[in-house]
Parts: structure tokens; sequence; C-alpha cells
């Protein structure tokens, strides 16, 4: 300890005698944070990135459900193949639909084979020929249903060179054609999704670093005196950093959870109307509303992110106002 | 302790506010610094404190050149000296006992460690009573002694004030500066920047005098 620093001390013990320990006690409690917790712009802060949240995080919950729901159209359509007969007069119909049954079955990766028999076929049709209808006076293809492995898909190739020998008027029909068209509209689907989300997360980001600015504005007299009182840098920052990752995360966290409120409602809605024209045409359209482990994960992932660029906006902005308060502030004294 | 040498400083393209200033502080010195308005006290000050670089000249501070002092070590630099800002410089969320406690806290020192320190420091500038109150709170002379408490809590080698009288009346003026001669006796150089010649006529002290840019020394 330094000369003045004795002499201040031995004063100090002086004075000590009249200090009460009222005093002392009551100086014991907690200190106040650095940074205080609380001030208009620091609840605009918040409230901002609790609105950008919540729609970063609807958006990332859409994208998420319309994947899934084309996912799930794409497997449904590749886990069918159909083998139409045409009729012919020569041709015996019920042994033709059951030989393509045999071959069909007799193929690896297909699990199942089923003849579409006269009263289905007649319900089928039903919609623009009417009821009551001998589907045996008419010429009306017969189809053979075939159900797949969409872990192992049989050689259509082989199936179909197999079919063509056996009953030439036998066509297979693998839905290749509709399987790339529903690829091509759910990847473009997915796509304009993602685009949605990636500008939805940089408009939030943007707005994050602008409104955490606009927070720490407020917050530049502080830091002047930190400095000046011989604070270092990194010490300035954390406590910066600390509070607004806080604040961000307060923000973040209420807006996901309001958009994981957003799905759970849509989802009970949906399970309550369940066998409802309406409902049906939701559930044909997004599935059943549920965006599962991965969308609950990703919505805590968005929270986490917003949490950490709002704490490294701050930790940058304090090291840019430090760097600068020496040079060019003119009121640094 | 502190030395000038043909100092000389200007604000980017604009006028040299400060030409060819040569001056040493020693070690428990005691002056003023005076000077009309613009004179350029507060840049002298901002120097002191190494708060900004001259443009030219040589300023020598605890012994190393200021122009070799890096950004990294300006902190440590910085707690060897106090400074009493004219507009105080108080956190308005913070209590006068958490003010002055600030550059102990910042170094990141245990509240216990310390608690005792602030406390009788308090006492001694006459707050022992006001250490819970937040500064808005405060007069102007109590914000003005927790001002100078703050800077004197790390017990620098030099105090420098900037106007500290300015907003007190005469006789909280007169017990202002009663204080800082007392520091000064204890052993910690002090400079005040001031123009208050009634001020100046109570210490028989230097006085530097600020016109123009130059610097003329009275001792």
């Amino acid at each position: 300890m330094t000369e003045p620093g004795r002499i201040l001390k031995n004063l100090g013990e002086k004075l000590n005698a009249h200090i009460g320990p009222g005093i002392r006690g009551a100086v014991a409690k907690k200190p106040m944070p650095i940074v205080p917790s609380d001030n208009i712009a620091g609840r605009a802060m918040v409230l901002v990135i609790a609105i950008m949240t919540f729609l970063s995080c609807l958006t990332l919950g859409a994208v998420t459900l319309v994947r899934d729901t084309a996912a799930t159209w794409q497997t449904q359509i590749a886990r069918e193949a159909t083998i139409q007969i045409k009729p012919e007069e020569e041709l015996d119909m019920a042994n033709a639909l059951i030989t393509a049954r045999d071959i069909a079955i007799s193929y690896n990766g297909v699990t199942g084979a089923n003849v579409v028999d006269a009263a289905a076929t007649a319900r089928l049709l039903e919609p623009w020929l009417g009821t009551g209808l001998d589907i045996e006076a008419l010429p009306v293809p017969r189809l053979v249903i075939v159900t797949l492995d969409p872990a192992a898909r049989p050689d259509f190739a082989a199936m179909r060179a197999e079919l063509q020998q056996a009953i030439p008027n036998a066509t297979l029909d693998d839905h290749r054609t509709w399987v790339d068209r529903l690829v091509a509209m759910a990847r473009t689907t997915v796509t304009i999704g993602m685009t949605a989300l990636i500008l939805m997360l940089s408009a939030t980001a943007l707005t994050v670093i602008f409104a955490t600015r606009g927070a720490m504005a407020g917050n530049g007299h502080i830091i002047e005196v930190l400095h000046f009182v011989g604070a270092e840098a990194s010490f300035i920052a954390s406590q910066f950093r600390r509070h607004f990752l806080f604040a961000g995360m307060k923000g973040a966290a209420a807006g996901g959870f309001g958009a994981i409120v957003v799905f759970i409602a849509f989802y009970w809605w949906s399970s309550r109307n369940m066998a409802t024209p309406q409902a049906d045409q939701a559930t044909a359209l997004f599935g059943n509303f549920s965006i599962g482990m991965s969308g609950y994960l990703g919505v805590a992932i968005v929270v986490a992110l917003i949490a950490a660029l709002t704490a490294i906006t701050s930790h940058v902005t304090v090291l840019s106002y430090l760097k600068n308060v020496d040079t060019t502030h003119p009121d640094g004294m | 302790m502190i030395r000038f040498e043909n100092v000389g400083h200007r604000y980017g393209m604009g006028p040299e506010i400060l030409r060819d200033v040569s001056f040493h502080l020693p070690e428990r010195s005691f002056q003023f610094l005076s000077g009309p308005s613009g004179a350029g006290k507060t840049t002298l000050l901002r120097l002191l404190f190494m708060s900004l670089k001259p443009t030219r000249g040589l300023i020598t501070i605890f012994g190393k050149d200021r122009s070799k002092i890096t950004r990294s070590e300006l902190p440590l630099m910085r707690r060897n000296i106090g400074v009493v800002f004219q507009d105080f410089r108080l956190l308005d969320h913070l209590t006068t006992y958490e003010n002055v406690a600030l550059p102990l806290r910042v170094r990141g020192r245990e509240e216990t460690s310390y608690r005792a320190d602030v406390i009788e420091l308090l006492k001694w500038v006459g707050l022992g009573e006001r250490m819970h109150v937040l500064p808005p709170i405060l007069s102007g002379g109590e914000k003005q002694r927790a001002a100078i408490a703050r800077a004197l809590i790390e017990q620098p080698r030099i105090l420098l004030a900037d106007e500290p009288t300015g907003n007190v009346d005469p006789q909280l003026a007169r017990r202002l500066l009663r204080l800082l001669i007392e520091l000064n006796r204890l052993g910690t150089a002090v400079l005040i920047a001031t123009h208050d010649l009634g001020l100046m006529d109570q210490v028989d002290a230097r006085r530097m005098v600020l016109s123009g840019g130059r610097l003329e020394i009275y001792d």
C-alpha cells in the first residue's frame, strides 16, 4: 500500500469508530448490475426480438410442415404400383389378373399384390357410369395393385418385360411420372419455404442488430465511465454481453414459446375436428399440423441463435465504441 | 512524474489547440490550470489522462513514453490517475457507495475486500449518511464529493479535477478545496482546472495559465 493509502487507511480507521454496524450491514446486499437491467430502449429491444423470433419460428414451422407433408405424399405414391390389363376378345381376364398378381408378387421388394375385383372396379367407375353396372359387359381395363417396400424397390424393367411376355395386354405403371412430378413440386415448395426462412432469419438478424445497437446507444455514458475508471475493454464488453445475452434470450424465448403455442393450438384444433370436411382438407394439404421433434429443435436453435446474435452485437458495439472513445469522441472529458 | 515537451495538439485538420506546451508535474505537487474558455484546458486534461494522443511533442507519464503505451496498457496506467469530471459522470442507477466502489469492482475485486475502505472514504468526504442514495437525489456538492471519492478510491498518484467548484456555492467550493489540499498533504499530486480566480487566491500554489494554446507557468 502507498504512503497516502496508509494515511487514508489510518484516517479511515479513526472514522470507522463513528460508523454504525447498521450501515455496514446495509451495504452487504447484492450490488446492482453495472449495466442497468431495464430501460425503455431495452424493453423495446426485447419486444422486437420476441416478435421477430415468433415470425421466424412460424416460418420455420411452416417449412418443416410443408417438407414433411411433401415427403409423405412422395412416400405414399412411391409405395404402390399398378398393373393394368386391357380387355380383349380372346383374353381370360380372371386368369390374366391372377397371373399378373403372381408375377408381381414373385419379385423382391413387392410386399403384396391385390386384384381389384369387379365390385371394387364398379365402385371406382360409379361416379361416371352410375350404380347397377355389369362390369363384365363392358370392355373395362382391370387393375392389380402392387404394394412396394419403399426401402427396396423391385426391378420394374424385369417385371414389365415378364408381364409383357405373359400377358401382352398388361402394362405396368410404377407411378414414376407422378413421383417425379411430386418430387419436383415438393423440392420447389421446400426451396421456396427455405428461401422465405432465410429471408426471415436475415431480416430478424438485421432487426436484432439494429435493436441491440439502439439499446446500446443509451448506454454510451456507462461505457465511457467504466473506461475512464480503468476498466479493461474485455470487462466492459463482458458486462454488456451478459446483459444483452440475457435480454435477447428473454425476447427470443418468449417469441419461440409463442410460436410453439400456435403450433400446439393448430394441432389441437386439427385433432378435435378430425373427420370434418374442413379438417380433412387442411390435413390433406398440411398433414396433421405436427411439426415434430425436428421442428421443435429448430425453434430452440432459432432462439439460441438470436440470443447469441444479440450478445455478439453488443460485444462488437462496445469494442467499436471503446475504439473511438479515446480518439474521436469530442466529450471525452 | 508527468512531463510534457513541446506538445501540440489539433483536432483533425483544425487549428492547433495547444502549441509547444512544456511542463513537469512532480510527485505530491499541487497546481491550478487556468485560462479562458476555449483555451485548451480540457484538451490538456485529456492529454494528461491519456484520452488523447498529442499530434506532436513528447509526453512521458510515470516514466513511459505516451506514444508507446498500447491500448491494452491504458486501463492499468489510468488506475494511477484519478479524474473528477466537470459533470461528475456518476451512474444514476448505482448508489453513491456503488459509484465510489466502481473502480475497484471493475478490477474484479470481491465486495467484501473493499467494503470497509469505501465506507471509510465516504465518511471522509462527508457522505457517510448518503451512501445508499442514488445520484439524482444528491445535491451538486454531494455529487462532486462522490466524484472525488470515486477518483480517490484507488489511491491514485495524481488527481485531475476539471472545474471541481463550477457547480457549487463559494462556501462549498472552499470545503472542496480544503478536501483536495488535505488529499495533497497526504501525498497525491493534484491538478485543478478552473477559471475561478477566487478559488486560486485561497492557495499559494503553482499556476499554469493557458492562453491562445500556449502555456505560461507562475511558480
